[in-house]
């Protein structure tokens, strides 16, 4: 490296220092130091004492943290899907020619820009067992709507409807893959005799496979970190902890219950859940994914 | 060209540091005269913030040496107060709980007061002896108090009225609570093709069976606003544990408290309760500080609850007619005066800057005089055990004084006080939440809370064990000079 490249990379380096700083003390610190205290009985109060493998250990036999696991895998493999699915084909809507169709996108995109507090303090009267509008809705077609929230076999599907309000993000991003798909390929294909759904199957679908693939993973790490909605509407996990979900649980024991190693270890224990699911969607849809260019 | 690049690497740091300051909000504060500036955390706002203020008003006018500087609303403050005492950088008084006191006192977070209270003349007997009781752990003193509270029941004088019973004659056990209950409670039911309201009791046992109808108004329900729910099991004579080492969540007493909870969905319905409960958003604070709030809407007719209900009951129901009695326990004769009482309690976090002038500020505080304005201010009663007949005068509760009735009395009980209270009280939640659903009896649901809150009791005792010798020594040769 020459005198001059030297410097280069100094003042460079100074530029993106506060950068370099920050991700070094709020990040790569704080995540190196939650691996030694996942071994430790730690309640940030006083010193850490290492106890070995004791939190993972408790883990096996801490039922509420089994209960956490199966509602947050049961709200991520329902909601993930749901949510795939849905901002797809409204994406796909949207895509038409169709009129007004700018206005259309920024509706549907509007609730995923409402802060979460917002929207959940809606969504706690949206689904208000007696006075709500969704059981409104039910009863002028004579079905008898369930309490959402106070009943603990619909407080997870309640929270999977809200997750389908907010797709607006993978909506976009969908949309914006659906634009690069060429014309010259539906043009060809009708040519051929293709219907509609040929063409979506075969085209769309391939050519925007690179970003289902996206969504998925970007879903899977965002779903099973489920939180804000959980806590601000069930607060404790709901009925007979009904909601109560792993980042929940682990705030709880974090904060609630001061047992900071026992938290560090479930956060890692779900940093291993989630790379141990995103290896697995990019193994199985590896075959199914085209990238162009190849 | 090196030049500009330093300038331009220190122009970035110097915006940054620009712009961090401005949205930090970094203001000066305002000027202390020289004085030694106490910083001092509390969680009130509004109406309570406001009396607390004047206490600290009066401190600053009343000496030249020490100036307290409040940062009031602080949500969460416990939480706040764990991170900036692990950090180092605690404030010098915290306003919080005695159940902070147990979790923070233990790990050695807290000062310990003893020496400073011994030389103030501060004794037990200035005090009702449970809110003195409740400042000390492990034989130590961490706070004083600052405002107590004890609970009672409050009943709706209109609604016994109209249920044919004297308005005037609160229940005197649990058994005359629950017949009283029946009586105030109204429900909606099909008798043929015609929608009728009618009292409980007027159902038929076929009726009754079927639990076929819509709950309009309710005597009694002790979810109702279900903030202490496994302490209902002190009305049955009971503990929640030994105060030592073991934990009671099977105890005779717990069964029967949790079959006399269990006896309200089967009367009246799992799905009745659950629907009556969302006309009024159960549980959420925005709607107990509310018209929507179930009591002062006349929807139900007597509840449990602390000396601030009358506050509420003058801004969202100024019309109501009602009244505060002893909520009536299991066996008034061998249980009576049962209540549960908690405090606000002032503390010196470890590592506070100036404690012996923190001490100064809280010993002002537990004087008579500004104790009374404080309380008065709360619409509080005081801790002290004296009061003069001008604050009783003064305070816009009718029923303040039977609220200091049941906190001395010698069944006047508070949370347990250990550092898993937290674990344990949402264990016995969820096992009731259980119990309410009709899905486990009491015995099955008890098991497993005992099981899992003794292991994790065991477990805090034996680190507790392993320090306890070092704490006791480090608490007892602590001098804040």
């Amino acid at each position: 490296m020459t005198r001059g490249e030297k410097r280069n990379l100094g003042i460079g380096l100074a530029f993106i220092s506060p950068w370099i700083i920050g991700f070094l003390a709020f990040t790569v610190f704080p995540v190196c130091a939650s691996i030694y205290y996942s071994f430790c009985d730690y309640d940030v109060l006083s010193k850490p004492v290492w106890v070995g493998a004791l939190n993972y250990r408790d883990m096996v036999t801490d039922t509420v943290f089994w209960k956490s696991l199966y509602n947050t895998l049961y709200y991520a493999f329902l909601s993930l899907p749901f949510c795939l699915i849905v901002a797809l084909l409204i994406a796909v809507m949207l895509n038409q020619d169709i009129k007004g169709r700018s206005v259309f996108r920024t509706i549907y995109f509007l609730p995923s820009l409402v802060p979460v507090v917002a929207s959940s303090m809606v969504w706690l009267w949206l689904l208000n067992g007696n006075v709500g509008l969704l059981n409104y809705t039910l009863e002028l077609i004579h079905i008898k709507g369930p309490q959402w929230l106070a009943d603990e076999k619909w407080t997870k599907p309640s929270l999977i409807l809200m997750a389908m309000w907010g797709c607006g993000n993978t909506m976009v991003i969908y949309l914006a893959a659906l634009q690069d798909v060429p014309r010259s390929l539906y043009e060809s294909a009708e040519i051929d005799g293709a219907n509609a759904w040929v063409k979506f199957r075969h085209i769309t679908v391939p050519m925007i496979s690179p970003v289902i693939y996206f969504n998925l993973i970007m879903g899977i790490i965002g779903s099973l970190q489920v939180f804000a909605q959980a806590y601000i509407m069930l607060g404790g996990g709901g009925p007979n902890r009904s909601a109560l979900f792993y980042a929940v649980y682990l705030y709880q024991n974090a904060f609630d219950y001061q047992q900071m190693g026992y938290a560090c270890a479930m956060a890692w224990i779900l940093f291993l859940i989630i790379l141990g699911l995103t290896w697995l969607a990019t193994r199985s849809t590896r075959r199914h994914i085209y990238y162009e260019g190849e | 060209m090196r030049f500009w690049n330093r300038v331009g690497v220190c122009g970035w740091w110097a915006a940054i540091v620009c712009i961090a300051l401005t949205f930090t909000g970094c203001s000066a504060p305002p000027p202390t005269n020289g004085r030694i500036e106490i910083s001092y955390w509390e969680k009130w706002t509004g109406f309570e913030d406001d009396a607390m203020q004047a206490v600290v008003d009066d401190f600053n006018n009343s000496q030249n040496r020490i100036f307290v500087r409040k940062l009031a609303g602080i949500g969460e403050v416990e939480r706040k107060l764990m991170l900036a005492t692990a950090g180092g950088d605690p404030p010098d008084v915290a306003g919080v709980w005695p159940t902070t006191v147990t979790a923070f006192s233990e790990k050695g977070a807290l000062t310990p007061l003893d020496k400073m209270i011994q030389e103030a003349g501060i004794k037990r007997e200035d005090y009702i002896p449970v809110f003195w009781d409740m400042c000390s752990y492990h034989g130590f003193m961490w706070a004083l108090p600052s405002t107590p509270w004890s609970l009672a029941l409050h009943w709706n004088k209109k609604l016994f009225r109209e249920a044919g019973l004297d308005p005037d004659r609160p229940p005197r056990s649990l058994d005359e609570l629950e017949a009283m209950s029946e009586r105030l409670t109204i429900v909606e039911i099909r008798r043929g093709d015609k929608l009728v309201r009618v009292r409980y009791p007027e159902l038929t046992d076929a009726e009754k069976q079927a639990k076929n109808f819509k709950l309009l108004q309710v005597g009694h329900d002790p979810q109702q606003p279900g903030w202490w729910m496994p302490l209902w099991v002190y009305w049955f004579g009971g503990s929640l544990w030994d105060g030592e080492r073991h934990i009671t969540a099977n105890s005779p007493e717990m069964i029967e408290m949790l079959r006399w909870l269990r006896s309200q969905p089967e009367k009246y319905g799992v799905d009745n309760r659950r629907a009556f409960g969302a006309s009024f958003a159960i549980g959420s604070s925005a709607s107990f500080q509310s018209t929507q709030n179930p009591f002062f809407s006349d929807r139900i007719a007597m509840t449990l609850q602390g000396v601030w209900m009358q506050n509420f009951i003058s801004k969202y129901a100024p019309q109501m007619e009602w009244g505060a009695a002893p909520f009536p326990a299991k066996d008034p004769a061998r249980f009576p005066l049962v209540t549960v009482v908690d405090e606000d309690v002032l503390v010196i976090p470890k590592g506070a800057r100036h404690p012996r002038e923190a001490f100064e500020f809280i010993r002002y505080v537990n004087q008579p005089g500004p104790m009374e304005k404080l309380c008065l201010g709360q619409r509080k009663f005081s801790p002290l055990a004296k009061v003069s007949e001008e604050f009783y005068r003064k305070h816009p509760n009718p029923y303040i004084k039977e609220f200091v009735e049941v906190a001395k009395s010698p069944h006047a009980r508070y949370e347990p006080r250990f550092a898993i209270w937290g674990v344990y009280n949402d264990e016995l939640n969820a096992a009731i939440d259980r119990i309410m659903a009709l899905e486990v009896t009491p015995e099955e649901a008890v098991g497993p809370v005992q099981a899992r809150v003794q292991w994790k009791l065991d477990r805090m005792l034996t680190r507790w064990d392993m320090v306890k010798d070092w704490r006791m020594k480090e608490w007892s040769e602590y001098d804040p000079r």
